[in-house]
């Protein structure tokens, strides 16, 4: 079968190891348009599949028609519920979302049908015509129309995990976490504020949409090429839904345009491999932008309560919040949302006594899951809100009141849970705030312009039709916490295969494990650590699929430590089995052999003292060292379900942000013209590539902060599906960010390293939006900040 | 209806090879490009013209060529991120993007350098932008934004890819004198 830009082996040689910013192994391939995206895969005689989605939020099916469908010339298969082979519904830990709609849809863009043709805009135009009649029922659409009496109950008879504790069958799942005598606490108390908030629907919006090509093999199995997050999460939903044995659905990751959370969930994979088996071609799917803005999931909006009790000198007594986030219609990783926001909801501060509990909720709005920073963000948002009016009630600067209460190594969390890793909180704040602040009003000190007076650098540039009269500045500060890993008693895992050969006199490494590299950098990473460990200047990154062991999912801030754990792991074990061979073999030609501490350098078997004792071709000769080992972080626990107690985490990861911004009050512009962060790392793998996810993050946090949100309205259906109405900062929206990294270990983890890619998302949210209440005096308990929300029309 | 209605021949001259087709009317440049030439380097990220993933140069200006139909480049000479390299070494805005790590999907990359590539040529020639200030000829960072601002990247790598464009502005004006 002739396939095309199915990925490659990624080769390099001699391109530095742990520490230094070694360039990207897949970085010529993707300046020069080759690197292969899974939108890019091609095969002989594939087909193109179309969904067909639902146009309401919540109805039932009444009937499907295909007959006039299935008669379009160059249709080959239209498929629905009635022809699913075997298990009908998928989740990552719930199994409640269709993979067809059957009986009822239950939000906006479901998809219904599948369509086979021989060209893109053939299968669409069949998907227009099949009939499918529907009778629209009530909407669940938040937390009122779910938990009122005789709300519909969206999921009946439901039998998963958390069913027989939440408060409604309409509460995904429900975490308090509680710690101290609140009615104590309550007493001593003398100052007390109060406030809510809302953030609206984040959407990943990676620029690659949802792609894969899926290939029925002659052994009745299949192969996907597809970006994805996870192959083998993947493997486990799709081989149930195909009716398939496990070892028949063999999945091989494509180029992944960007993640970021969206996907983590199944999207076109069951889909695709259906239709390829159904027909016996090959079937390609590609999500147009629209389509992508409904087909996975996005980030859950929430509404707040906080209640923040201290002394007059700041300290704080106790916190009570409530987090409600709405899941949509079903699960995805709510339960590992409502976990995260429950037990991060005081954020990095120590306070004896917390009450805070957070829920998910079954809607008809569009499903929610992961997105960069999940459940943290949410509470972030509030939590440091909350911190800026205790200083403002206590007259105290905010940063003061935040480093008096900032947790730091040896800390309790609220869950319990000791603080046993470096938690430089109240350093982090102190380097954004001893940063010089940029000059204000940089357009009133324009240089070379003729003029004085340079528009360029107004709130709203060009468009700004004033001369800056009613420009403010303001600056505000946040700091976050977030878990790296993933939590609650779950057995994560990954997996390295290392094998190490001589070729042509020169030693060679190939690396296989079936982490997803999806912008990240973590194949830059996997050969620095080989390099490190093994010595060798040649190392080959094998494509990531099923044939090797999982290696977990590239979420959570995970891939670092644990799959560049399982590298590093694997390489020694490699090292030990070439000491053992160089001793056997070799061991009697001079006497450093039989002395400890030998490694790998150059190409060779060194002393302590840093003697060459062998090169590895004299060790090898033509044997082969072909080794497949786990990694395993330590092992956590879940969390009480009555009082959240329990060691729920395996490492936390802190970054504090200063936003400057300047505002037109009267306009509703807002420029932020820096944002600075500063964050703990642990160790920089790679200093370039930590700097450049510390902007990434940071930038998308700006972007919740002044312009990004789903527009669910008119029946609960998406209203903004497209980049003109979405926004995405652009170029001209992204400030300076000057950025402080620290480097204290965490004698836990790899390397001492600290997972990196959420911690800046959760902070720049609240310190954009604390600087523009600096500005304006406006309370602004809403994100994104619209224009209209700052003039107050 | 009779099919020759519906299609047309066209010829392109695409990085320096030139191709005679008979196509559709209605496709797209990014669509032949990619579907019909093999060329898969411009990215379809929203197919509306918003994010320029899909950016090539045509008779060496920028152009979304997912807004273009392929009837209109009749004649045209289209330059991809394919086409971008001398066939020895890399385009300096190539060279950029690399050294200064101005990418991490990549997915944008595409678009990114043959954006920079013809903001830079706009550059040199002395083209104004909507924020050119004044009679000297364009540069600096302002100006690198401005004209960068129709390429989205969502990892947002955009004070790398600001870095990179700037590196490169130079190396760039002694490339072009030494490629036709």
């Amino acid at each position: 079968m002739d396939i095309l830009r199915t990925p490659t082996d990624l080769a390099q040689r001699g391109h530095g190891g742990v520490g230094e910013s070694a360039s990207r192994p897949d970085g010529v391939l993707k300046v020069t348009g080759e690197f292969a995206y899974a939108s890019d895969l091609w095969a002989r005689d594939m087909l193109w599949g179309h969904t067909l989605r639902s146009p309401h939020a919540h109805a039932e099916i009444v009937s499907v028609d295909t007959t006039e469908a299935l008669s379009v010339p160059g249709v080959h298969a239209v498929l629905t519920h009635a022809d699913l082979p075997a298990a009908t519904h998928y989740g990552l830990e719930i199994p409640d979302q269709p993979v067809l709609a059957g009986d009822v849809v239950r939000y906006h863009g479901e998809p219904v049908a599948l369509v086979a043709a021989d060209h893109p805009e053939t299968a669409r135009r069949a998907a227009a015509r099949i009939r499918v009649e529907y009778a629209e029922l009530p909407l669940v659409t938040d937390e009122s129309t779910a938990t009122a009496p005789g709300a519909p109950v969206l999921h009946p008879n439901r039998s998963d995990h958390y069913a027989d504790r939440v408060p409604h069958p309409n509460v995904v799942h429900h975490q308090p976490v509680r710690r101290g005598d609140l009615a104590a606490a309550k007493a001593r108390a003398e100052v007390v504020v109060t406030g809510e908030y809302e953030l609206g629907m984040q959407d990943q919006a990676p620029l690659g949409p949802e792609s894969g090509l899926a290939v029925p093999a002659e052994d009745g199995g299949v192969d996907l090429y597809v970006a994805t997050q996870w192959l083998h999460v993947d493997r486990e939903q799709l081989a149930p839904v195909l009716g398939l044995p496990r070892e028949l659905v063999r999945l091989t990751l494509s180029g992944v345009g960007g993640a970021f959370g969206a996907r983590e969930d199944l999207s076109m994979q069951a889909h695709a491999c259906l239709l390829a088996l159904r027909t016996g071609r090959p079937v390609k799917m590609v999500y147009s932008r629209d389509e992508s803005f409904v087909g996975h999931v996005h980030r859950h909006p929430a509404r707040l309560r906080y209640e923040h009790g201290a002394t007059r000198d700041g300290r704080l007594v106790y916190v009570r919040g409530r987090i409600v986030l709405d899941g949509g219609a079903y699960a995805s990783s709510s339960p590992a949302v409502v976990g995260n926001a429950a037990s991060l909801g005081l954020g990095p501060y120590v306070c004896d006594t917390v009450d805070i509990e957070a829920l998910a909720l079954y809607t008809n709005n569009p499903p929610c899951g992961a997105m960069r920073g999940f459940g943290a963000v949410q509470a972030c948002f509030a939590y440091e809100s909350q911190m800026d009016r205790l200083a403002a009630e206590l007259g105290m600067d905010p940063v003061s009141l935040r480093q008096l209460n900032a947790m730091s190594q040896g800390a309790t969390m609220p869950t319990g849970q000791p603080v046993d890793a470096p938690a430089p909180v109240a350093e982090l704040l102190r380097l954004v705030r001893d940063r010089p602040l940029p000059p204000p009003r940089q357009w009133e000190t324009a240089v070379g312009t003729g003029t004085g007076f340079d528009l360029r650098a107004l709130p709203g540039g060009l468009s700004n039709t004033t001369r800056g009269e009613g420009v403010v500045r303001g600056v505000g500060y946040a700091v976050g916490i977030k878990n790296v890993g993933f939590s609650e008693g779950y057995d994560d895992y990954s997996t390295a295969r290392v094998r190490l050969e001589v070729v042509n006199g020169e030693p060679v490494v190939l690396v296989h494990t079936a982490m997803a590299e999806v912008g990240q950098g973590g194949v830059t990473v996997q050969a620095q650590i080989a390099r490190t460990e093994l010595g060798v200047a040649k190392v080959v990154l094998h494509p990531a699929d099923t044939r090797v062991g999982s290696a977990g999912s590239t979420s959570a801030s995970r891939q670092t430590y644990m799959t560049g754990g399982a590298v590093r792991n694997t390489c020694l074990l490699v090292r030990e089995e070439v000491l053992r061979l160089g001793r056997e073999r070799l061991g009697d030609t001079h006497p450093g052999w039989r002395g400890d501490g030998l490694w790998l350098r150059d190409g060779a078997v060194v002393t302590a003292g840093g003697e060459v004792l062998a090169d590895l071709a004299q060790v090898l000769g033509d044997d082969v060292i072909d080794l497949e080992r786990e990694f395993r972080h330590r092992p956590t626990e879940p969390l009480d379900p009555e009082n959240g107690q329990g060691f729920g985490h395996v490492q936390y990861s802190f970054c504090a942000h200063r936003a400057v911004v300047e505002v037109d009050a009267e306009l509703g512009l807002v420029k932020v013209v820096e944002l600075a962060a500063a964050q703990d790392v642990g160790r920089a793998m790679n200093p370039q590539a930590v700097v450049g996810q510390i902007h990434g993050g940071s930038v998308q946090g700006l972007g919740l902060a002044v312009m990004e949100e789903i527009v669910v309205a008119d029946g609960a259906r998406v209203r903004n599906p497209s980049f003109t109405d979405y926004l995405i900062p652009t170029i001209l929206d992204t400030p300076t960010m000057p950025v402080d990294v620290l480097e204290l270990a965490d004698e836990h983890a790899p390397y001492g390293l600290r997972g990196i890619g959420e911690a800046p998302t959760l902070s720049s949210t609240p310190a954009v939006v604390a600087a523009i209440r600096a500005a304006t005096g406006l309370a602004l308990r809403r994100v994104p900040v619209r224009p209209e929300h700052l003039t107050g029309t | 209806m009779d099919s020759r209605l519906l299609t047309s021949a066209v010829t392109l001259r695409v990085n320096g090879t030139v191709h005679r087709l008979t196509l559709d009317n209605r496709s797209t440049l990014l669509d032949t490009l990619r579907e019909d030439l093999d060329l898969t380097g411009a990215k379809k990220g929203c197919d509306h013209g918003q994010c320029g993933s899909c950016t090539v140069l045509v008779d060496g200006r920028r152009v979304n060529c997912c807004l273009l139909l392929t009837v209109a480049c009749d004649g045209s000479e289209i330059t991809t991120v394919e086409g971008l390299s001398d066939g020895w070494s890399l385009h300096p805005v190539q060279e950029a993007f690399l050294a200064r790590d101005a990418f991490q999907c990549g997915y944008c990359t595409p678009g990114q350098v043959c954006s920079a590539v013809g903001a830079l040529r706009e550059m040199a020639e002395g083209r104004p932008s909507a924020v050119t200030v004044g009679t000297e000829p364009p540069s600096g960072a302002a100006e690198i934004r401005e004209r960068m601002s129709g390429n989205l990247c969502r990892c947002a790598a955009y004070p790398n890819i600001v870095r990179a464009v700037g590196d490169a502005a130079e190396r760039a004006a002694e490339w072009w004198e030494r490629t036709p």
